[in-house]
């Protein structure tokens, strides 16, 4: 199956007063058609610059300093804002984490999905564009909707306004759908909804989506493969099973730990210690090393490169290395949950 | 835990005037009681009248109706707040949701931490108000090197502990925290949950936690009511309750928690949950001992 993106040693830097910046440090991962693939890791870690940097949608500030972009094989790294309006949309969308921010507060919902659908479609006449809305966000499961669309994000639910964000992001039948927190603005009972929604889509629509989210209840239910991210790069990936059932790197073992649904009935959580480090200038060698409890002395010195795992899994860090003492994970295996 | 009712809310009820003839119920005849000692969690959908309930019982916005009794002193009473105005200020204390816009950013982190001290004219029990602040960021882990940083130059989770700070300075007796941890990464809720578990257990306070992360009120919290639409729904200690649902929201509401296990969690089948107006009435039963639950008379359609 052919690569619908590939990113290859993407690294992209901020410049600031306070000095450079490094975001994403040399990421590489691909994605297939039809595809989910979770980004997971804390805020700061780079996931959102991935996304943006992707889609060319970063501050005058920031720039792509190595590496390379390739969508449907071709290298999009050096394009243009003009070259990449013909790419947003039909190759790739974009759904936020705040659906009210996201509206405009002053046009009704179905003049916003109406404005994403004529962009594609110009010539689209009247008629057909009204049936098209309404096609749209009832594809994303708003009901009546010729109704609602005379309404205002106002009027509409948290829930509701995200459906019809979806729905926007969908008119130009994206082959990869960038999803940056989409449920996290949002109560429980609705994101199981709106996860629904999303998998649904996805296997109707065959659309890829790269999934940002800190939270791993969230890539436990969407996901097919899953991307760790610690400060600006990858450390671990692979299919969502093999991240929860058999994590390798320490980072991924601290944030399931972390979880109150692991803690079994300990009386405390476990916390991974200290903080991120700044990207301004991150550490020598691993940049988790101090945080890290079963950190070895090559640590602190040389950046432990990707150990392949299985063929799909693979982790970055200096214990997968064949002279590394033996560590029994305290997380995953399976006996999670409640 | 049958200790004294230290907070006892009784029937509040709000309503916010939308238009001239709208208007929204916040809080409909809502009552609970929070014993000494007790960590009371409080959850709810977004726009359920949560907040409303902090903001009433901490003296933030007078309810319409109902009254909150604080030691057995009516809060909403003018005249019985003023009587007892510095004891229920020290002894209350509340912390937001979101740090980077309750404090304020001009102020350095001691000063922020020293100033209810100030103004309440307390002598600080440590010599001096840089002393106090300085021994209190210690004790919510935070290093005293950061007294002059302002909180701007703090990262989300530093920020919440220095709010956690200033409100500890007081030595409250009653902490309110309105979602303190829903802003912050999985790592550092973590952090600040153990905290104010560790915390709670040294000082024994009380303790109404109001979150919309049900996994971290099923671990921290003792007792646990559910609020729909300003009434509460269900209450029961924080196990049972999670064991046990009996009320259909509060089932859904359980039911929609995700599991971080794949296998188990695309399995899951969230509980539907009809949503819309709760018939007006219904009768709070307990269905086993201090497990409470609204049920509706009748079925109305």
């Amino acid at each position: 199956m052919p690569e619908l993106l590939e990113v290859k040693n993407l690294s992209v830097s901020f410049f600031t007063p306070a000095g450079e910046v490094q975001a994403v440090r040399n990421v590489s991962f691909s994605l297939k058609a039809g595809e989910v693939l979770a980004l997971v890791g804390e805020s700061g870690c780079g996931k959102s610059a991935l996304c943006r940097s992707i889609m060319k949608l970063l501050p005058g500030t920031a720039r792509i300093k190595s590496g390379s972009i390739l969508a449907n094989g071709a290298d999009i790294t050096h394009y243009g804002e003009r070259d990449m309006k013909k790419l947003r949309g039909r190759l790739f969308a974009m759904v936020l984490q705040d659906p009210m921010t996201a509206l405009n507060p002053t046009m009704t919902v179905g003049a916003q999905i109406a404005e994403a659908v004529r962009v594609h479609r110009p010539r689209i006449s009247r008629a057909a564009l009204r049936d098209r809305t309404a096609e749209l966000m009832e594809l994303v499961g708003i009901d009546r909707p010729r109704e609602r669309m005379e309404r205002y994000p106002h009027q509409f639910s948290g829930g509701m306004r995200q459906r019809a964000v979806l729905a926007a992001a969908l008119a130009g039948d994206p082959a990869i759908l960038f999803a940056d927190e989409p449920t996290t603005a949002l109560d429980v009972t609705v994101q199981a909804q709106i996860l629904d929604l999303f998998r649904d889509l996805q296997r109707r629509l065959g659309t890829a989506a790269v999934f940002v989210t800190h939270d791993l209840g969230v890539v436990a239910r969407v996901a097919d493969r899953v991307a760790v991210m610690y400060a600006g790069k990858i450390v671990e990936t692979g299919t969502v099973e093999e991240v929860f059932y058999d994590p390798r790197h320490p980072y991924t073992w601290g944030l399931l730990r972390a979880l109150p649904a692991l803690a079994g009935g300990r009386d405390s959580l476990y916390a991974i210690p200290g903080m991120p480090p700044t990207l301004v200038n991150p550490p020598k060698g691993d940049a988790f090393a101090c945080r890290n409890e079963y950190a070895l002395a090559i640590d602190y010195e040389e950046e432990p490169p990707m150990f392949p795992v299985t063929d799909t899994h693979s982790a970055a860090t200096w214990l997968l290395d064949p002279r590394a003492p033996k560590i029994a994970p305290p997380a995953g295996g399976g006996a999670v949950g409640r | 835990m049958a200790g004294e009712v230290l907070l006892d809310a009784q029937g509040l009820a709000h309503a916010f005037p939308l238009t001239r003839t709208m208007s929204v119920k916040a809080l409909d005849g809502l009552s609970f009681q929070i014993r000494r000692g007790e960590v009371y969690g409080l959850v709810g959908e977004s726009g359920c009248g949560k907040s409303t309930a902090a903001r009433c019982v901490m003296n933030l916005l007078r309810p319409q109706a109902g009254r909150v009794l604080y030691r057995g002193i009516d809060t909403c009473d003018p005249k019985a707040f003023r009587a007892n105005r510095r004891m229920l200020q020290r002894n209350r204390q509340l912390i937001f949701q979101d740090s980077a816009a309750s404090l304020d950013p001009r102020m350095r982190v001691g000063d922020i931490i020293a100033e209810p001290l100030r103004l309440q004219r307390v002598t600080p029990p440590r010599g001096t108000c840089r002393d106090e602040a300085a021994f209190q960021m210690k004790y919510v882990g935070l290093d005293p090197g950061y007294l002059d940083k302002y909180p701007g130059e703090l990262s989300g989770g530093q920020r919440q502990r220095v709010a956690i700070a200033r409100a500890l300075a007081m030595e409250p007796e009653l902490l309110v925290a309105d979602e303190p941890i829903a802003s912050l990464d999985v790592s550092i809720q973590a952090q600040i949950v153990n905290l104010f578990k560790h915390l709670q257990a040294e000082h024994g306070f009380s303790f109404l936690f109001i979150a919309h992360d049900l996994a971290m009120v099923e671990f921290l919290c003792s007792r646990v009511g559910v609020m729909y639409r300003g009434r509460l729904v269900e209450e029961a200690p924080a196990r049972e309750l999670f064991a046990r649902p009996l009320h259909p929201y509060t089932r859904a509401l359980v039911s929609a928690i995700p599991i971080p296990d794949p296998r188990r969690e695309r399995a899951r089948k969230p509980v539907e949950f009809r949503g819309g107006e709760l018939p007006p009435g219904g009768l709070w039963t307990e269905a086993s001992p201090g497990h409470f639950v609204l049920e509706e008379r009748g079925d109305a359609p």
